[in-house]
């Protein structure tokens, strides 16, 4: 995990809210918690909806499970493990840090 | 097995029921069924006839349709009456000459009005109220009238004066009887109606008999009365009572009442075998019943005994509820006291204008009848006692005083067998409804759906709510209506607590109410009561999280990802330049463009990094964002009313945009739509909106709770003849309530069915401002008036805010994801056929 990035700064992730950023050509999605502010990094696309949306998803939890509720059909996917609560599928997850103010992504 | 041919002679409210209750029998195969009616259309709703005034269309009444009875091979003949019956061959013959075989007759054939032998009575402008050609007669020749008088003071009669009103006429109710509804109602309660009547502005004239109808001065007739009196009238209608419809079996020689109907048994039989009669034509123990209820009941008996089946009809509770010209009016059993030795007790209020009589038997252990006028609201309670023989309260007093403490008495439907019929319109027992509820019927709603229960005349609601709740208590159901697992709230307590408390914050109300860290069901809810109650810019840091992707990015997300931008039209009306510049910004950035449903311009195929820019153009030529994105009010529809339009009597298009822009950015529970229309001709299609607006001579009309959609459903008349500003005064209150009480995505309707008391517990909190929360709404919807801004216009004058609509935080490219195809001139998203061959093909520059 030598290929870190910069994507943005910290302020630019509004805890509870998602960004997306452009990581080796792959596009990610950053999220920041609510309650203890910690990052996470999915995978933009949504593959039941087949669309690059997640990064504009809702943030909440399912039980103890980290979720985002992707904004097309609201299928759940765990902040975590990128897994779908709802189907049998899953989205890669990313390496995500902070640094200086600054948001760090490894994909 | 050969089907058994049934031919059901006649095609209303009861031959009808007879043809339903055959196909959607078990046995249906078993049967072919054809009907004939007389009438150019099939069966329709008699008993709501006096919608059609209010707008009602003849679909609207509707009770079938000809591809429903295409679907159950029921075959139908309209406009071809059945003339004759040969019983030998078992055949009917019909005025074109059409000759049926019958295993099996059934004559539905009802019953037409009186007309009292007066003379004069056959001129033009005298006419009838039964059929929706009457109504088409009636609307025609009010058009040209300013004075009606209905002759009859009976139910019917009430009605028709009803629509003469509604049609802006000067009315009067001429009534040979000393009272009205002389039939249902005791003097007092008579008395009181009338009184309630005249208020309105209907003149009502009893123990007047006409002699005759002869020229007039003013108007066009003058109607002579016995006593030397006389009246000026335009146009009259006969509503003195109805006859059966029996000359078919009168030619046909079955047997025939002393005056008239056709002689049935219990088992529906007519004096011929094989021969049945049912509803308004059939005479039952020498009695005519003239309610729809005992109809239905019969067409059940007769199937049944067709079906050979035991079932028999003896008899039928006459009891009725109903509103006429707005007045509570209710009527029980023996109304009259006409059972030797019944005592009677009596409550009648000159202040609030409520009239109560029960009739009780001798020993005072049995309510025998009861007389409701102003105030309906025990109805349902004494209607059981009466029809169950159930025993009296200690006191009967109980069931007519008015309670101090509020509390009402309210009789324990546990006391009820369940065998008693609670909606006595659609036959449905208390123990069909407790079955409903065993089997997952948890709300008013699902009720409904399931037993039919209380979707005709309504008048049982409240009984069939009491009965749902008690089984539900029964099953241990602890009725729950909490929003999700992070709140145990409802909506409608979280809303309460916001207010209460006046939260601002979605974390503050998860600190203080919540567990865990909110989800998607959550906090686009508490997002949705924040903005109702403090409408905060919903992109404050603070707001951002709570937001669908919708309200996030002020655009309505399309199934690629990319955003619709609707630009607000209040009112559908637009400037020739503004439409250019929506072309123009459309054309600049390839979008499809599409008029909607609303009377708007819809843009398509957005990107996330091109909305600022777009808006940005919008915002510079005037325009705002149109909220089509948001749980909020979205357009107000209206047609061009009286500026442009022949038949406009008032200002549609103005009172559209003034309310468009009154509430513009509201947010609510679900969407909100609404619509003016200039007439009742209706081109705005006011009455399938939340909030629907129609203009008549003496004001405004307002409907609410109406839907299209998915399940949709006609908007109740609320008030009539409003001025704007009392007008607006509902609405403000209505809306406000609503965004206070409704559930999660709760629309309007839902809200309305599922509200206890219905229409007029809501009539009463707005109209009546019987909570007194009239002046707080109020104030609550100015604060939101008061704090409306354009969404896009603060977004796009704040750079950090615009840095979220780039598609990436760190990269000005755009989402490589988005493939289009041109049709018809336009893009669309390409399907997933389309974009597998992704190679895109640059074009060679020509060779020199």
């Amino acid at each position: 995990m030598s290929n870190w990035q910069k994507v943005c700064r910290s302020a630019d992730v509004v805890p509870g809210t998602g960004v997306c950023a452009l990581v080796a050509g792959k596009q990610v999605a950053i999220f920041r918690t609510l309650k203890d502010k910690t990052l996470y990094a999915l995978d933009n696309y949504d593959p039941i909806g087949k669309a690059n949306i997640l990064s504009r998803g809702i943030q909440g939890s399912i039980g103890d499970a980290l979720v985002v509720a992707s904004p097309l059909y609201k299928q759940h996917f765990e902040l975590a493990t990128g897994k779908c609560l709802e189907e049998d599928i899953s989205v890669p997850v990313y390496a995500v840090r902070e640094v200086d103010g600054q948001v760090e992504v490894a994909a | 097995m050969s089907k058994q041919r049934i031919v059901v002679v006649g095609n209303g409210m009861v031959g009808h029921k007879f043809i339903d209750n055959v196909v959607t029998s078990e046995h249906a195969d078993n049967y072919q069924v054809i009907t004939f009616s007389e009438e150019p259309r099939l069966a329709y709703d008699r008993v709501q006839l006096s919608k059609y005034f209010s707008g009602s269309t003849a679909e609207d009444l509707a009770l079938t349709t000809e591809g429903y009875y295409q679907d159950n091979k029921v075959q139908y003949v309209l406009k071809d009456k059945v003339v004759d019956l040969d019983f030998d061959n078992k055949e009917v013959i019909t005025a074109s000459g059409r000759r049926e075989a019958y295993d099996k007759l059934v004559l539905a054939t009802g019953s037409y009005p009186f007309v009292p032998p007066i003379p004069g009575n056959d001129q033009p402008h005298c006419l009838v109220y039964r059929t929706i050609e009457d109504l088409e007669a009636i609307t025609s020749s009010a058009s040209q009238s300013k004075v009606g008088v209905v002759v009859g003071g009976g139910l019917l009669g009430l009605e028709a004066a009803n629509a003469l009103k509604q049609a802006g006429l000067e009315t009067h109710v001429v009534e040979f009887a000393p009272r009205l509804m002389a039939v249902q109602l005791d003097e007092g309660g008579g008395k009181l109606l009338r009184h309630k009547i005249e208020n309105l502005g209907v003149k009502v004239h009893t123990q007047k008999a006409t002699t005759e109808i002869v020229a007039g001065e003013e108007c066009r007739y003058r109607m002579n009365f016995a006593d030397g009196s006389f009246l000026e009238t335009d146009m009259i209608l006969f509503s003195a009572g109805i006859r059966p419809q029996d000359e078919l079996a009168r030619k046909c020689g079955l047997e025939l009442g002393q005056r008239g109907g056709i002689v049935i048994n219990n088992q529906c039989q007519t004096s011929k075998k094989d021969v049945y009669a049912i509803g308004e034509c059939a005479l039952w123990d020498n009695k005519i019943y003239g309610l729809v209820a005992p109809g239905y009941h019969m067409a059940k008996v007769a199937f049944s005994q067709i079906q050979g089946g035991t079932e028999e009809f003896t008899g039928a509770d006459m009891s009725t509820k109903l509103k006429l010209l707005g007045v509570d009016v209710a009527s029980v059993g023996d109304a009259h006291g006409n059972t030797p030795g019944s005592k009677s007790y009596t409550y009648s209020n000159d202040v609030d204008e409520v009239y109560k009589r029960i009739i009780v038997s001798g020993d005072n252990t049995r309510l025998l009848g009861a007389v409701l006028v102003g105030d309906a609201e025990a109805y349902g309670t004494l209607q059981q006692l009466c029809v169950n023989e159930m025993d009296l309260p200690e006191d009967p007093n109980a069931l007519i005083l008015p309670s101090v403490d509020g509390a009402g008495a309210v009789m324990g439907v546990d006391a009820l067998p369940d065998s008693a019929q609670i909606c006595s319109c659609m036959d449905v027992s208390k123990g069909a409804i407790c079955c409903a509820v065993q089997d997952g019927a948890h709300t008013i709603g699902d009720i409904k759906n399931v037993t039919k229960a209380s979707t005709a005349c309504g008048g049982c609601a409240a009984l069939v709510k009491q009965v749902m709740d008690s089984e539900l208590t029964k099953l241990g159901v602890e009725v729950k209506n909490d929003i999700c697992e992070h709140f145990a709230y409802s909506r409608k307590e979280l809303a309460d607590i916001v207010r209460v408390k006046k939260i601002k914050t979605f974390e503050a109300l998860l600190e203080s109410h919540g567990s865990g860290h909110g989800c998607d069901i959550c906090k686009p809810a508490v997002g949705s009561i924040l903005a109702s109650f403090w409408n905060d810019y919903i992109l404050e840091d603070a707001h951002m999280g709570l937001q669908d992707t919708n309200d996030l990015y002020l655009g309505n997300l399309q199934k690629d990802g990319t955003y619709s931008v609707v630009p607000r039209v209040a009112g559908g009306e637009i400037t020739p330049d503004k439409l250019i510049v929506l072309g123009q910004v459309a054309k600049e950035f390839n979008l499809y463009t599409k008029i909607t449903g609303g009377q708007r311009v819809d843009l398509f195929g957005a990107q996330l990094n091109d909305l600022p820019v777009i808006w940005r153009k919008l915002v510079d030529a005037g325009f705002e964002t149109g909220h089509a994105y948001g749980k909020s009010v979205r357009t107000v529809k209206s047609c061009v009313g009286s500026t442009w339009c022949r038949y406009g009597v008032d200002d549609s298009v103005g009172l559209a945009i003034d309310i468009e822009n009154r509430y513009k950015g509201l947010r609510s529970p679900h969407k909100l739509k609404f619509a003016v229309s200039g007439c009742t001709r209706e081109c705005a299609e006011a009455q399938c909106k939340d909030v629907g607006i129609i203009a008549t001579e003496k004001g405004w009309n307002l409907y609410v709770c109406g839907n299209g959609g998915m399940r949709p459903r006609h908007a109740d008349l609320f008030a009539t003849d409003l001025d704007t500003d009392t007008l607006i005064k509902y609405v403000d209150r209505f809306l406000m309530f609503y965004i206070r009480t409704a559930d999660r995505l709760q629309r309007t309707s839902v809200w309305l069915e599922n509200l206890e008391g219905g229409l007029d517990y809501l009539k009463k909190v707005i109209i009546q401002d019987s909570l007194g929360l009239g002046a707080e709404l109020e104030a609550e919807m100015a604060h939101n008036i008061g704090n409306y801004q354009c969404e896009w216009k603060t977004t796009i004058e704040n750079p950090e805010k615009l840095k979220r609509f780039s598609h990436f935080i760190n990269d000005s490219a755009r989402d490589d994801n988005l493939v289009y195809v041109v049709e018809r001139e336009q893009i669309r998203p390409a399907t997933d056929e389309e974009r597998i061959p992704s190679v895109e093909l640059e074009e060679e520059p020509a060779l020199a």
